[in-house]
């Protein structure tokens, strides 16, 4: 554990918002994978949910760490690029085998 | 690390389990074989997610190196997955 006034207050408060916002929007992104009821919306709710919490996140996590001033804080643009290059192309990939298993795929 | 700090890392932290029981719901109870793929793509993210605030609790930059390395192990498996999908059924 780090000690009590090593970061001031600002970037306190925006790394806190940062989290909470981030893990709920992560949360309703999931708990729509729980309640749509088909696979073609279901696989909708999780992409966009994650894409947006994983953007809250990384940038709390950079705001803190340049606060803490313990190492550049920018490794997490790494993760907010890898997320959003990749979730479109499990999106693809799955929804075009879930048409494909249903019988739908000549193309 | 301030009081109001912790709280939050801790309710993320809770909200980040909820989302990965969630997920893992989707993962067991999963109608069709892609709806667990999409509940393991999720559960991989939302672990990623974790490690990352695992990490600002921490303060230490270990715990972003393993959330790179389960967030790329969770894209290539799911990947794989939904391209055995598309193959076996092209072989059958």
């Amino acid at each position: 554990m780090n000690d009590v006034m090593e970061v001031p207050s600002l970037p306190t408060v925006l790394t806190a918002t940062l989290l909470i916002a981030g893990a709920a929007v992560t949360l309703i992104g999931s708990f729509g994978l729980l309640r749509f009821r088909g696979f073609y919306q279901r696989v909708h709710a999780p992409t966009l949910g994650t894409t947006l919490g994983t953007i809250f996140i990384a940038t709390a996590s950079m705001i803190y760490f340049s606060a803490l001033g313990t190492r550049p804080a920018l490794h997490e643009l790494l993760v907010i690029v890898f997320v959003i290059t990749t979730t479109p192309i499990t999106l693809t990939i799955l929804v075009r085998a879930a048409r494909f298993r249903d019988g739908a795929g000549s193309e | 690390m301030s009081t109001m700090l912790a709280w939050s890392i801790t309710a993320a932290q809770v909200l980040l389990g909820l989302a990965m029981a969630c997920a893992a719901f989707r993962i067991l109870w999963g109608p069709r074989a892609q709806d667990r793929i999409v509940g393991f793509d999720t559960l991989s993210v939302n672990t990623m997610l974790l490690l990352l605030a695992f990490g600002i609790r921490s303060g230490s930059a270990l715990y972003f190196e393993s959330a790179l390395i389960v967030g790329l192990l969770g894209f290539v498996s799911t990947v794989a997955l939904a391209k055995f999908l598309l193959r076996g059924e092209v072989i059958e």
